[in-house]
C-alpha cells in the first residue's frame, strides 16, 4: 500500500480560553482533493496553519510520507513540498507580483524568475504581469499570484483556504480546472470550504471539523449538501425563509447619480451609483470585495463627508451633505463591514459600544451628560433579545466571539426602531446559527415597514434574503433587478464585469 | 522520551487588568529607585544617602513640601492637558513651547503696565496666557488638519523657535532698562502677582488650580459625551468615525486644551515663583510633562499623583546637589529610567505572563 | 567668489553629514516599519561616549566606533521594550529621548570644556590641490565620505539585494512576512539597531568633527530635524542627501547672514533650521497619497506572532 502523502495523527491546539484543535486525525493520500470542511471558528484555519509550519501543535504527530516530522516553520514546509494560498493573503502590496513571488522562494535571480513565473503562469491559464503593483489587482488575480508562487516550488501537496470567497462563480470554474489539473499530476490538495456544492463537485474525500473536534470522515459524492451541512452545523438547518413581499411604493432610500472618490489610498471610486430601496423590500448588493462596497457604505453613512456628485436622500429629506448622526435622526441605522475598530470599538465595554451609536437617537445625553444607567438598561435589552452571549454587559467588545459580537451590533441597531436599515457582509465570518438569527431579524424589520440595503459577497446570502438584486463592480452598480428574475450566473457576469456599460449589456443578454 | 521544557509565554488578557494599570506605575517608581542606587554607587556615593536626598528629604518639612507641590503645578497643568491629547492618539509634545508662549503673551499686560495696581490685570493674564498657549498650539493643529503634517515634528520644531523668540525679547525688546544688562524683563507689579497662601512659604493660587483642575477634567471625562468621544477617537479612530466624531474636531480640540493648559502653566510660573521674564523659564516642564501624563496613566487624577511624585525628585535633585555634590543632571536621567520601566511594565496589563510546558518528543 | 563658493560648499557638507548619518539610520528603521522617535536621544549618546572615547584614547577612530556601539546601545533599549514587550513606539521613542539626553548630560558631566584634536579634513597630494574641484572633491574629513558611502549602500541594499527586498516587505506586511516565514521581529531588531549605530555616527560627527568639543543638548534638534528630513525623502535615500544639504545650506545661511549683520536679531535667524523643518513637512505632507503611498504601511505598529 502506498503510505498517505500526510497524515495527522491527534492533534491539538489550545488558545488562552479555547481548544482551537482537539484531537484530530487527518490522512491525505497522493493525487486527492481533500476536502477540510466546517463552520467558521470550526478550527480549520488553524489546522492548516500547522500543517504549514506557521503555528506549532501542542499535542499529536505529524506524519509526511510515513515519517514523522516536525514542521518548524513555513521555509520547511515549503522544503517538504507543501504550498499555501491563504484566505487573507499574505502578500505585499507596495510590491510588484515578481517581488511578491520571489520572497517566497530561495534566493535566485529575478531575471531568471522572470521567465519561469510566465511559463509556469501560461503552462496553468493563470495570467499574470510580473511587473504590476500588488495593490492595483483584483483579488483574482491576488490569488493566481499566490497559486503560482506555490507552484513554482512545485508543491506535492497545495493549501487552499478558502479559495472561491473572493472569486466569481466564472472565476471558480476556472480555479476548478487547474486544480483538477494539478491533481492529475499526482499533487494533492487540501481544499478549505465551507461551500457545500463546490466540495461535492470537487473533492473525492472531506473531513468535517465542528467545534474544534473532527467530527467526520466522508466522500462528498456520496453526501446531499444538506446532509453535509447537517455534519458540519451538528443539527438540521433551515434554509433562509421566504417572505411576502408587501407591495409599497415608499421610498425610504433614494439614491441618484452618486459619485464618490475612495479616500483609501488604493481604494475604489463610486461612479454614478443609482438605487431607490421602498419599504417593506430588501436590496441586496453583490459583488467581490474591493469592488466600492466599503466606500458606498461610507458614503451612505456619510463617514466619509459629502460625495463628489449626486445625491442621497433618507426619508424623503435631502441627506447628501449630512453627517452621520444626523443622518440616523432621519430614520436610519447602519451596520459596517468591519466589526471591530469600526462598528465597534474592542477595549470598551458593552454598555459603552451600545452608547457607540445610539446616543443621540435614543436619548441618552442631555446636555453634554450621559445617562449611563439607561444605556446600561438598553444594553441588557440588546443582550435578551437578541441572545448575546457575553459573560456581562460590561464585557468587553473585544472578548466576544465574531457572531456574537455581530448579534450585538445588529442589535444595537435594530433596537432603535430605524425605518431603514444599511447592513455590509451581516453573516461574514458568523457560525450558522447566529447567521440565521441576524436574517431573521433583517426580515422581521422589513416586514413591519422598514427597508433594508444588504451588502454581502455571499450569493447565497443575497438570494435567499433579497427581493431585488444589484451588483457592484468596479464602483459601478447595475441596475437593480428582482431577485427572480436574475440568475446566479447573471450575477456571477455582472461581478466580473469591468464596466456598467458591459454589465447591463451581458445582464440584458 | 518526552521532554518537559517550562516556558514563559505572554497570553493576552481579556480583560486588561486594573490593578496592573495601578500598579505598573509604582513598580516604575521602585525599580528606578533600585537603578538609581545602582547609579549612585558607580557614582561612588551612598545609595542610601543619595536616595533618601532624593525622595524622602524634600517630603520631610513643610517648606520641602510647599516646595514639592509648587514645583508639581506646572506640572500637572500640563500633564493634565498632554493626557486628553495622548489618548486621543494627538502626539503634541511642543507642550514646552506652548508653556513659554503661554509666559511671554500672559506676562505682556504686567511689562507693559508695570506699575499698574489693576486687580483686573492678573485675570487678563491668565487669560492671555491660556490664549498664548492655544495660539502657539494652533500651528501644530492647522497644519494637520490642513496639510496633514506630523503634529510631533511640527510641535516639537515650535520648541525651539519658542526658546529663540523668549531669549531674543528678554534680552531685547523687553529687557529690563534697570536691570543692567542681564536678560530679564522688569519685575511684575505686585497686582500681577498671584496671591501667596501662607507666609514664609511659597504655596499660591495657581498650586491650588493645579490641584483642583484634574478632578474638574476627571468628572467632565467620565461623565460627559466630549469625554467618551476622546476615549473613541484614540482606541478606535475609524469606529470615531463612523460614529460621526469628527477628525478635525478632536484634534483641534486636544490641541486647545494641551496648549491652553500649558500656557496657562506658563504664565503662573512667571507671574509667581519668578515673578519676571528670564531666558530660562523652565527646567523642561513640557518634555517632563509627558512623562507626567505616562506616569499617571493618561488619567487626570493620575497626572495629579505623578506630577507630585515628579516633583520630589526635582526638589530631590536640587537637594542632591546642594548637600551631596550630586549633579542636577541624575534628575533628567531619572525620568527617563522612569518611562522606560513604565512602559516595560504596562505589558503587564495588556498581557499575562504564564508558564506553560510544551511537550516535545526528544529522540 | 570662488573662494566664498567652496567654502560655502564645505560647511554644507559638514552640517549635513550629521543628519545624513542619522536620516539613513532612521529610514532604514522605518523601512522596517519601525517608528523610533528616539534619534535626538541616540544621537547625544553617540557624541557624549564618542567624545569621552577620544579623550581617554587619543583615537578618533576608537570615538567613532564608541559613537556607534553607544548608540546601539541606546536603541536596543528601545528595541526590547517595542519589539519585545510591545510598548507604544511614539511613546517609547519619546522616552528613549528623555533618556539620552538625562544620560548624555550626567556622564559628559566630566567632559565639560574638554577640548580633543579635531577629525582633520583628508589631503590627498595632486588630486586635492586641483583647482576649485579638488576640495570639493577630495577635501573633506572621512567621516564625510563615510556617511555618503554609508547612503549610497543603503540605496543599493534597498533597491538591489535580496535582504532589503525582505526588509521592505517586512515594513509592507509584517503578518505576510510572518505567514511566508520570516523572522519579523529578528529583521525589526537589526533595522533598530542600524538606526541606532548611524545615530551614534552622526552624534559623533557632532562632537569629534563638526565642533571638537561635548557641551549639554549638543545636538540642539538636529535628531528630530532627521526624522523630518526622512519624511521629506519620502523614505527614498537619494533625497535624504538632497534634504540633508538642502539643511545644511540653510544652517551656514544663517551663520554668514549673522555674520554679515543684515540687522536681523540673531535668535531669528537661528530660527531658520526649525522653521524650514516645519515648512518642508508641510510641502511635503500636503499630498498625503504621495506619504501615504511611500510610507511602509506597518509603521508604527507592534506586531506579536502567534506561534
Amino acid at each position: 500500500m502506498i503510505p498517505a502523502l500526510l497524515e495527522l495523527r491527534g492533534i491539538q491546539k489550545i488558545f488562552p480560553g479555547c481548544i482551537a484543535n482537539d484531537d484530530i486525525d487527518l490522512t491525505i493520500a497522493p493525487g486527492e482533493i481533500h476536502a477540510l470542511l466546517g463552520e467558521n471558528g470550526a478550527g480549520k484555519s488553524t489546522l492548516v496553519k500547522m500543517i504549514y509550519g506557521v503555528l506549532r501543535p501542542d499535542q499529536g504527530e505529524i506524519l509526511w510520507r510515513g515519517e514523522s516530522i516536525q514542521i518548524d516553520n513555513p521555509a520547511s514546509a515549503r522544503a517538504l513540498g507543501i504550498g499555501m494560498v491563504f484566505q487573507h493573503f499574505s502578500l505585499f502590496e507596495s510590491m510588484t507580483t515578481l517581488e511578491n513571488v520571489a520572497l517566497a522562494l530561495p534566493a535566485q535571480n529575478l531575471d531568471l524568475l522572470r521567465v519561469q513565473l510566465e511559463k509556469t503562469a501560461n503552462e496553468y491559464g493563470l495570467k499574470l504581469h510580473p511587473d504590476r503593483y500588488v495593490y492595483d489587482l483584483s483579488m483574482g488575480e491576488r490569488q493566481r499570484i499566490e497559486i503560482v508562487r506555490c507552484l513554482l516550488q512545485d508543491p506535492k501537496l497545495l493549501i487552499l483556504d478558502e479559495p472561491t470567497s473572493v472569486l466569481t462563480p466564472q472565476e471558480s470554474d476556472v480555479l476548478f480546472e487547474t486544480l483538477r489539473k494539478l491533481v492529475a499530476e499526482g499533487r494533492s490538495i487540501l481544499y478549505i470550504s465551507h461551500k457545500l456544492e463546490e466540495v461535492r463537485a470537487l473533492c473525492g474525500q472531506a473531513t468535517i471539523l465542528r467545534g474544534g473536534k473532527r467530527v467526520d470522515n466522508c466522500v462528498p459524492v456520496e453526501e446531499t449538501a444538506q446532509s453535509l451541512a447537517e455534519k458540519m452545523i451538528g443539527r438540521r438547518v433551515e434554509p433562509i425563509q421566504d417572505r411576502e413581499t408587501p407591495m409599497s411604493t415608499q421610498k425610504r432610500l433614494v439614491v441618484s447619480n452618486l459619485s464618490k472618490r475612495s479616500d483609501e489610498l488604493h481604494g475604489t471610486d463610486i461612479q454614478d451609483v443609482t438605487f431607490t430601496v421602498h419599504a417593506g423590500e430588501i436590496l441586496g448588493i453583490a459583488g467581490i470585495a474591493g469592488n466600492g462596497q466599503t466606500e458606498l457604505m461610507a458614503a451612505l453613512t456619510g463617514e466619509t463627508g459629502p460625495p463628489q456628485s449626486g445625491s442621497i436622500e433618507i426619508e424623503n429629506q435631502d441627506a447628501t451633505a449630512m453627517a452621520p448622526m444626523d443622518r440616523r435622526q432621519l430614520g436610519a441605522v447602519f451596520v459596517p463591514e468591519e466589526r471591530i475598530g469600526q462598528a465597534a470599538v474592542s477595549n470598551l465595554s458593552l454598555i459603552q459600544n451600545s452608547f457607540l451609536t445610539s446616543g443621540k437617537r435614543m436619548g441618552f445625553i442631555s446636555a453634554g451628560i450621559i445617562d449611563w444607567s439607561a444605556v446600561d438598561a438598553y444594553t441588557g435589552h440588546i443582550l435578551d433579545r437578541f441572545d448575546v452571549r457575553a459573560t456581562g454587559r460590561d464585557a468587553l467588545a473585544s472578548s466576544l466571539s465574531g457572531g456574537n459580537l455581530q448579534k450585538f451590533i445588529v442589535g444595537r441597531e435594530i433596537l432603535q426602531t430605524p425605518q431603514l436599515i444599511v447592513v455590509s457582509q451581516p453573516t461574514w465570518g458568523v457560525d450558522a446559527g447566529a447567521a440565521a438569527a441576524i436574517h431573521e431579524q433583517i426580515q422581521g424589520l422589513v416586514a413591519n415597514g422598514a427597508a433594508a440595503l444588504v451588502i454581502s459577497q455571499d450569493l447565497d446570502e443575497i438570494f435567499g434574503l433579497c427581493d431585488q438584486i444589484a451588483v457592484i463592480s468596479q464602483g459601478n452598480l447595475s441596475t437593480p433587478r428582482p431577485a427572480a428574475e436574475i440568475t446566479t450566473e447573471a450575477v456571477g457576469l455582472l461581478m466580473g464585469a469591468s464596466n456598467h456599460a458591459s454589465g447591463d449589456a451581458l445582464a440584458n443578454a | 522520551m518526552p521532554l518537559e521544557m517550562p516556558l514563559l509565554t505572554l497570553e493576552a488578557r481579556a480583560t486588561p487588568s486594573a490593578s496592573a494599570a495601578w500598579l505598573s506605575p509604582l513598580l516604575a517608581l521602585t525599580l528606578t529607585a533600585i537603578t538609581g542606587a545602582a547609579i549612585f554607587l558607580v557614582m561612588g556615593k551612598s545609595p542610601g544617602i543619595a536616595l533618601y536626598i532624593y525622595f524622602i528629604e524634600p517630603l520631610t518639612s513643610w517648606s520641602g513640601l510647599s516646595e514639592v507641590l509648587v514645583k508639581a503645578g506646572p506640572l500637572i497643568l500640563i500633564g493634565v492637558g498632554l493626557s486628553i491629547g495622548f489618548r486621543a492618539g494627538i502626539w503634541n509634545i511642543g507642550a514646552e513651547g506652548q508653556f513659554i508662549a503661554g509666559a511671554l503673551l500672559g506676562s505682556a499686560p504686567a511689562i507693559f503696565f508695570y506699575e499698574s495696581a489693576n486687580p483686573l490685570i492678573l485675570p487678563l493674564m491668565m487669560l492671555l496666557g491660556i490664549l498664548g498657549g492655544m495660539g502657539w498650539a494652533a500651528i501644530p493643529a492647522v497644519l494637520k488638519t490642513r496639510f496633514n503634517a506630523n503634529e510631533i515634528l511640527v510641535s516639537l520644531m515650535l520648541v525651539y523657535v519658542a526658546e529663540l523668540l523668549l531669549i531674543h525679547l528678554v534680552q531685547g525688546p523687553w529687557r529690563n532698562p534697570q536691570g543692567w544688562g542681564f536678560p530679564g524683563t522688569r519685575m511684575f507689579p505686585d497686582a500681577a502677582l498671584l496671591p501667596v497662601l501662607f507666609s514664609g512659604y511659597r504655596i499660591h493660587l495657581g498650586t491650588i488650580i493645579a490641584i483642583v483642575l484634574p478632578l474638574l477634567v476627571w468628572f467632565a471625562l467620565a461623565k460627559t459625551q466630549f469625554g467618551f468621544q476622546i476615549k473613541v477617537f484614540g482606541s478606535a479612530p475609524l469606529a470615531a468615525r463612523h460614529a460621526g466624531i469628527g477628525e478635525k474636531r478632536m484634534i483641534w480640540v486636544t490641541l486647545m486644551i494641551g496648549g491652553g493648559l500649558a500656557g496657562l502653566a506658563g504664565v503662573i510660573e512667571a507671574s509667581s515663583t519668578i515673578g519676571q521674564l528670564v531666558p530660562k523659564i523652565s527646567p523642561g516642564y513640557g518634555f517632563t510633562a509627558i512623562i507626567v501624563a505616562f506616569l499617571g496613566r493618561l488619567h487626570p487624577v493620575g497626572a495629579l499623583l505623578a506630577g507630585i511624585a515628579i516633583a520630589v525628585t526635582y526638589i530631590g535633585g536640587e537637594g542632591a546637589q546642594i548637600s551631596a555634590g550630586l549633579p542636577k543632571a541624575v534628575t533628567g536621567l531619572f525620568q527617563g529610567i522612569i518611562l522606560f520601566y513604565l512602559l516595560a511594565f504596562d505589558l503587564l496589563t495588556r498581557y499575562r505572563l504564564t508558564r506553560i510546558t510544551i511537550s516535545k518528543s526528544a529522540t | 567668489m570662488t573662494e566664498l563658493i567652496i567654502a560655502s560648499i564645505m560647511t554644507i557638507m559638514t552640517a549635513a553629514t550629521p543628519l545624513i548619518f542619522a536620516a539613513t539610520g532612521e529610514l532604514i528603521c522605518e523601512k522596517s516599519g519601525v517608528l523610533n522617535l528616539g534619534v535626538e536621544g541616540m544621537m547625544l549618546i553617540g557624541a557624549v561616549f564618542g567624545f569621552a572615547a577620544v579623550t581617554v584614547t587619543g583615537a578618533p577612530v576608537l570615538g567613532v566606533f564608541a559613537g556607534a556601539l553607544a548608540g546601539i546601545f541606546a536603541s536596543l533599549i528601545f528595541g526590547f521594550l517595542t519589539l519585545s514587550l510591545l510598548s507604544n513606539q511614539v511613546a517609547t521613542g519619546l522616552a528613549l529621548t528623555i533618556f539620552g539626553t538625562g544620560l548624555s548630560a550626567l556622564f559628559g558631566l566630566e567632559y565639560v570644556g574638554k577640548t580633543i584634536e579635531q577629525i582633520e579634513p583628508i589631503h590627498i597630494p595632486l588630486l586635492t590641490d586641483l583647482p576649485i574641484v579638488g576640495r570639493i572633491l577630495f577635501g573633506h574629513d572621512p567621516l564625510i565620505y563615510l556617511a555618503i558611502a554609508i547612503l549610497g549602500l543603503t540605496a543599493w541594499f534597498l533597491r538591489r539585494t535580496r535582504a532589503g527586498m525582505v526588509l521592505r516587505a517586512v515594513g509592507d506586511s509584517d503578518y505576510s512576512a510572518h505567514a511566508i516565514g520570516y523572522p519579523v521581529i529578528a529583521i525589526r531588531y537589526a533595522a533598530v539597531a542600524f538606526g541606532g549605530a548611524m545615530a551614534g555616527l552622526g552624534g559623533a560627527y557632532l562632537s569629534l568633527a563638526y565642533t571638537p568639543l561635548w557641551a549639554e543638548n549638543m545636538s540642539a534638534g538636529r535628531g528630530w530635524i532627521a526624522l523630518a528630513l526622512v519624511v521629506f525623502a519620502s523614505w527614498r535615500p537619494s533625497r535624504v542627501l538632497l534634504g540633508a544639504m538642502l539643511f545644511g545650506g540653510i544652517t551656514i545661511l544663517q551663520l554668514n547672514a549673522q555674520a554679515a549683520g543684515f540687522g536681523i536679531p540673531a535668535s531669528y535667524m537661528s530660527m531658520l533650521p526649525y522653521i524650514a523643518t516645519i515648512v518642508v513637512l508641510v510641502l511635503i505632507s500636503r499630498d498625503s497619497t504621495r506619504i501615504r503611498l511611500n510610507a511602509p504601511a506597518c509603521l508604527g505598529r507592534a506586531f506579536r506572532a502567534e506561534r
